[in-house]
């Protein structure tokens, strides 16, 4: 059974000056295991396509299954859930909360899943995986470089052990070098740990990590 | 690391914005606490004058009567008898102001004067003896005495009143204020004397005491119903009628001051709910970064809410503490009885002001933390 499955799915945003066919009806099924590149022009509803994989959105219709539950007719609390307990997000601006320090940034999905025992240890032990080393486990995420805040990002996403990991453009904010190295770790997840992926990216060269490439034009599969 | 702990950073992250929101907590909850207690110790003041004067009637000519503005010996002789001579003790008194010198010393005193026999009856005193009818002497108010007392004005000293010389035969202790007569600052003497050196035989007033405090009204009525019985022709007033006219404006300055107090709360929590709001505004994308990786709604509710709650315990108990110390100053300044701020009335004002403040500070969060909450996570994440 497929980790993520799209039936029919359109996303419409009413505008005033008319509406935004987001989505023109996609029908797509992410198996357990696979890395998925999605690319496309800017627009074409890669990112709204991701944000309905990790129910921060909802399809406007067609039908949503992901880890085996209908997202239709959750309520915001239930999808709430289904982001915390199944899906793990990697941002292009990392999105770390400069409030915390490296290593509560990465506890924090623990405790709000009310993990408290033994959190502490398991977020250092998924940050030394990701390549932080010991000393920045308590600096400010803004003390950190791109390339590191990112590997937090991801130890953050990888921490409650999450179905699948979708990343929008996760080294559009990096250089070449440190972009690569940051598809290097997300690749070996995918290979080693058999983490599932969904990708979004402009890079062409990413297409030899993946196991395919989704190509996306106006809202539809191309 | 909880929700709490977000909310204790964020609040010290801003300091000096949250310091302002919190000084507005401190002056609500000292304006409450010292305002109750101010009230609850005018009331204490009450409740121990009426212990201590509230056997008192006091008689006056009326004064819309045609009886004129003093009381003869008849009167006062009506009076004794219509109280019931053996429920009452009966002082008349007349009083006036004049001037006095002792030795070299010029001033102006209040001389108050009754029957001899009576002064012991009223007054009590410190040092020496009461004066008799006979004779030249006096006593002294207590206060009177310790002002005095490097001008030599004490007892045995000689004070002239017009061509008169008077000997200090006695001093009163201190009194303190009354609703009869207030003789801390006076000379007091015999009637006798009052009445050959002033040419007077008449009485400003009569202080009724009565021995049962439970005679008071019985007595009040028998003495309205004989002396006005055709026309007014003199008031009485219990001292426990004046003490509540008196307080009863008290209390109602003291239910003033707590509504400015309430309503300095309420600016206060007009700034929480605009510090909040700002707070909210600020953090719109690390909100919509915390929805997206699964804290709900009420969670986030929650963090802000504690953010608010913080600014306002902090508030409450700055303001709690400044109000034990602002209590002291009113008791033991305003009141001279510092005593009244350990009364529980006095404390619970000040637990009241600091719940008030802390109540204010959660209602004034409340609005931003639903607006956080109700914020969706795509366009929050989108925020710059
Ligand atoms: N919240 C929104 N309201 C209105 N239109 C939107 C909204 N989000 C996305 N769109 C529109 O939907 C289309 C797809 O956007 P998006 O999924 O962000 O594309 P991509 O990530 O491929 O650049 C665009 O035309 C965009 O303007
Ligand atoms: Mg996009």
């Amino acid at each position: 059974m497929p980790v993520i499955s799209f039936d029919a799915v359109t996303k419409v945003y009413p505008l005033p000056a008319g509406d935004v066919v987001a989505l023109a009806g996609i029908d797509l099924a992410i198996e357990k295991g696979e890395f998925v590149l999605v690319m496309g022009p800017s627009g074409s509803g890669k990112s709204t396509l991701l944000n309905i994989m990790g129910s921060l959105d909802v399809p406007t219709s067609g039908e949503v299954t992901i880890a085996g539950k209908r997202i239709s007719g959750m309520d915001d609390d239930e999808l709430t859930l289904m982001r915390r307990d199944h899906i793990g997000f990697i941002f292009q601006q990392f999105n770390l909360i400069p409030l915390l320090s490296v290593v509560e940034n990465v506890e924090y999905p623990l405790i709000l899943k009310g993990r408290r025992n033994g959190s502490r240890e398991r977020a250092e032990e998924v940050l030394a995986a990701v390549g932080i080393t010991e000393t920045h486990l308590t600096h400010k995420p803004g003390e950190l470089s791109g390339g590191q805040q990112q590997r937090a990002a991801i130890a953050r996403a990888l921490v409650n052990d999450p179905d699948f990991l979708l990343c929008d453009e996760p080294t559009g904010n990096l250089d070449t070098k440190t972009g690569t190295a940051i598809m290097d770790l997300l690749a070996r997840m995918n290979r080693e740990e058999g983490k599932t992926v969904v990708m979004v990216t402009h890079d062409p060269r990413m297409t030899e990590y993946a196991d395919r490439t989704i190509r996306m034009v106006d809202g539809r599969l191309a | 690391m909880t929700f709490l702990d977000l909310a204790r950073r964020n609040v010290s992250r801003h300091w000096l914005r949250s310091a302002l929101a919190v000084t507005g907590i401190v002056i609500g909850v000292v304006a409450i606490a010292t305002m109750g207690i101010l009230g609850n110790s005018i009331g204490l003041m009450f409740n121990d004058m009426v212990s201590d004067v509230g056997d008192t009637i006091v008689v006056s000519p009326a004064m819309s009567g045609t009886g004129g503005d003093k009381l003869t010996k008849r009167q006062v002789d009506d009076i004794t008898r219509a109280a019931g001579a053996n429920r009452v003790i009966t002082i008349p008194f007349a009083s006036t102001f004049d001037k006095m010198s002792v030795g070299e010393k010029k001033g102006g005193t209040m001389i108050y004067a009754m029957p001899a026999g009576d002064i012991p009856l009223l007054l009590e005193k410190e040092a020496g003896t009461y004066p008799r009818d006979t004779g030249s002497g006096c006593m002294i108010g207590s206060r009177l005495a310790e002002l005095n007392k490097e001008t030599g004005l004490k007892l045995g000293a000689r004070v002239t009143i017009g061509d008169e010389t008077l000997r200090v035969v006695g001093v009163l202790k201190e009194r303190g204020m009354g609703f009869d007569i207030n003789p801390d600052y006076a000379i007091i003497v015999p009637y006798s004397w009052y009445s050959r050196h002033y040419d007077e035989d008449r009485y400003d007033q009569v202080v009724v005491k009565v021995r049962d405090v439970k005679d008071l009204d019985v007595v009040k009525e028998g003495i309205e119903q004989k002396m006005n019985r055709r026309e007014d022709v003199v008031s009485v007033m219990d001292t426990k009628a004046i003490l509540e006219s008196v307080f009863a404006a008290a209390d109602s300055i003291t239910v003033f001051l707590l509504g400015i107090g309430a309503i300095s709360l309420i600016v206060a929590g007009v700034s929480i709910l605009n510090v909040m709001l700002m707070s909210v505004t600020e953090r719109i994308k690390e909100i919509g970064v915390l929805r997206s990786i699964g804290t709900r709604r009420r969670e986030v509710m929650r963090m802000f809410i504690y953010e608010a709650l913080i600014l306002g315990v902090v508030g409450a108990v700055i303001g709690g503490a400044l109000s034990f110390g602002a209590g002291y100053v009113i008791t033991a300044v305003i009141v001279e009885n510092p005593d009244y701020l350990f009364n529980p009335t006095s404390l619970l004002y000040i637990l009241f002001g600091m719940a008030f403040g802390i109540f204010t500070s959660a209602a004034s969060g409340l609005y931003p933390a639903w607006k956080a909450a109700q914020l969706n996570p795509i366009q929050a994440l989108r925020h710059e």
